[in-house]
């Protein structure tokens, strides 16, 4: 039986720690790797877009803690969680080696994930633009697929330096449109994803993830213009679980916990200057 | 099945593995990811007499084998502790059924930034009947009024310890800083002064630079360092204290595996805590508990208090 505790444990679905086995490393542009992960013992556990996984790091040299890594994915028909991975240090770059077969020692579902309707996305909650930049983009696939399957029409806004930056495009054209942006011009609209006119048009909600002068850049738009908007935060962390109070981020119910409370926050909650 | 129950003050524990403050949380954050019901104590949360909340992000560093924190104490003071938190954990472990289950010592981290601060809370904790102790913390690197300023001199920290025992009538523990001369002192003046045991260490005051940005990791620019790096240090202090003191020492820094609490226990140390490792494995210290057991049995130990401070 899940605990679930007012005051400490407000998960919605409790976390589990299991053992992961890797069905596929794909190597993607700008030093990203996606991972195909599966679970041998029966059905991945309820995950709601939005949350996280926390990887444990087998043979890092420097590396210690476990590396808090958004879902990408969620693929039912084959029983696989994904998990798109930016290569930035020695963690990284070590979970980017894993091979076919391996085993992945995570924790998850943890933290809050995206508002989602009760049942049906009522006429007035229909039209949603999910808005990342860089690998910001990774949570919002399945965010868009479960969106789409409530009923919901989804655009996205991804931004990127150039083309290659912009992962994974072929797959969210399955969910909506997609509009981009990159720094070069070499795709969509040259600027940031502010400069697009797609974030102008008339949406009845924001979901965005990425760097944060973007997501802030985003919600004030969103806000601006009264419309919801959620932010998709990514805090240092240690524990994943609300214990060690290390990721916190401020907002106007002061220093909340950016893995327990978080990782997704309302743009009204936070502080945004 | 060798004893491996552990008296330290008037706390019975059913084994000597602790969870240690500040990276546990309350412990029922873990308990959808092992069975906490089994460890011996957990020590929550550092509590104040007044609501904190703590420093500003970034909070954290990784380091080689371990990890730099500035929490700084963030917590919704004593007064929200006793009314909302203590309810969820009676709930939870059924305090009144202590005598007849396996349950663990709930301890709590005490911190201020006066002595008369410290008893306040400390006599608001007192009236907790699950409460069985009190972890007193004189060694946060992390703030500014108080904390390590009374652990790292001899003087302040008899001065907190005299009034803190004045004020609470159960089990007292002392929590050591590492970042002084000498700490075999510091935990004589806890001694002196009613403690019924010290705990240590707590972390290591580190710090660490971004130099593509030039400036510290940290917001403060200061941390403590926890993790692997700092067991060997950790290691010889309870060593060191563990023959300066006639009461027990619960040592902590760095431990991680069942061989690591083994060579704390033989340097003197009649409990453990672990810290950081629960980040990186939820179970450990049930593991630990465990490894224990049969690391004993393996050697025809028949009880645990045969190992504690027999290193040669």
């Amino acid at each position: 039986m899940p605990i679930t505790i007012p005051h400490i444990n407000i998960m919605q679905n409790p976390p589990i720690q299991a053992d992961l086995h890797v069905v596929a490393v794909e190597t993607l542009p700008k030093g990203h790797v996606l991972l195909r992960l599966t679970s041998p013992e029966g059905s991945l556990p309820d995950i709601r877009p939005g949350q996280f996984v926390e990887v444990r790091v087998e043979g890092s040299p420097r590396t210690f803690l476990r590396r808090p890594i958004s879902v990408n994915f969620v693929d039912r028909d084959h029983n696989e969680l994904w998990l798109l991975v930016h290569i930035v240090g020695d963690g990284t770059r070590t979970l980017g080696r894993l091979k076919e077969g391996s085993k992945l020692d995570c924790i998850f579902p943890l933290g809050q994930g995206f508002w989602m309707p009760m049942d049906k996305a009522l006429p007035q909650e229909k039209r949603i633009l999910l808005v990342g930049g860089g690998v910001g983009t990774a949570p919002l696939l399945y965010y868009g697929h479960e969106l789409r399957k409530a009923g919901a029409e989804v655009a996205f806004l991804l931004g990127g330096r150039t083309k290659d930056d912009i992962l994974q495009r072929n797959l969210f054209e399955h969910y909506g449109e997609v509009h981009l942006t990159t720094e070069d011009g070499s795709a969509g609209v040259r600027g940031f994803v502010t400069h697009h006119p797609a974030l102008k048009d008339k949406w009845t909600r924001i979901a965005t993830c990425g760097p944060k002068p973007m997501m802030w850049a985003v919600a004030h738009e969103a806000l601006k213009r009264g419309i919801e908007c959620e932010l998709s935060l990514e805090n240092l962390m240690a524990c994943g679980l609300g214990a060690c109070l290390c990721c916190v981020e401020k907002t106007r119910r002061g220093n909340l916990c950016v893995c327990k409370e978080g990782p997704v926050f309302n743009a009204k909650e936070l502080i945004i200057d | 099945m060798a004893n491996i129950n552990v008296k330290i003050g008037g706390l019975d524990l059913q084994n000597p593995v602790m969870t240690a403050s500040g990276t546990f949380g309350y412990g029922l954050e873990y308990a959808n990811l092992m069975d906490i019901r089994r460890l011996g104590g957990i020590i929550v949360k550092g509590t104040t007499l007044t609501p904190r909340e703590g420093n500003d992000y970034p909070r954290m560093a990784e380091t080689a084998s371990g990890m730099l924190n500035c929490v700084g104490l963030q917590n919704k003071g004593a007064d929200y502790f006793c009314k909302h938190i203590y309810p969820e954990l009676d709930a939870f472990f059924h305090f009144e059924k202590r005598d007849i289950e396996p349950q663990p010592a709930i301890i709590v981290n005490v911190s201020g930034s006066s002595p008369e601060d410290y008893a306040a809370c400390a006599s608001r904790i007192d009236t907790l009947p699950g409460i069985p102790a009190i972890e007193l913390n004189i060694s946060c690197p992390n703030v500014h009024d108080g904390g390590m300023a009374f652990g790292t001199n001899a003087k302040a920290a008899a001065s907190v310890v005299s009034s803190v025992r004045a004020a609470y009538h159960k089990t007292l523990i002392v929590k050591l800083s590492p970042n002084v001369t000498d700490i075999t002192e510091i935990a004589r003046a806890a001694e002196a002064e009613g403690a019924d045991a010290v705990s240590l260490i707590n972390t290591l005051m580190g710090t660490s630079i971004d130099i593509e940005r030039r400036r510290f990791r940290l917001s403060i620019g200061t941390g403590g360092l926890s993790g692997p790096s700092v067991k060997p240090v950790a290691l010889r202090m309870v060593y060191q204290t563990a023959r300066a003191v006639n009461i027990p020492v619960i040592g902590l820094g760095g431990i991680c595996c069942t061989e690591d609490a083994i060579e704390f226990l033989m340097a003197g140390a009649q409990a453990i805590q672990i810290g950081t490792a629960n980040f990186v494995d939820p179970k450990v210290s049930e593991k630990i508990a465990d490894g224990i057991n049969d690391w004993l049995d393996a050697h025809h130990i028949a009880d645990i208090s045969d190992i504690v401070g027999s290193v040669e």
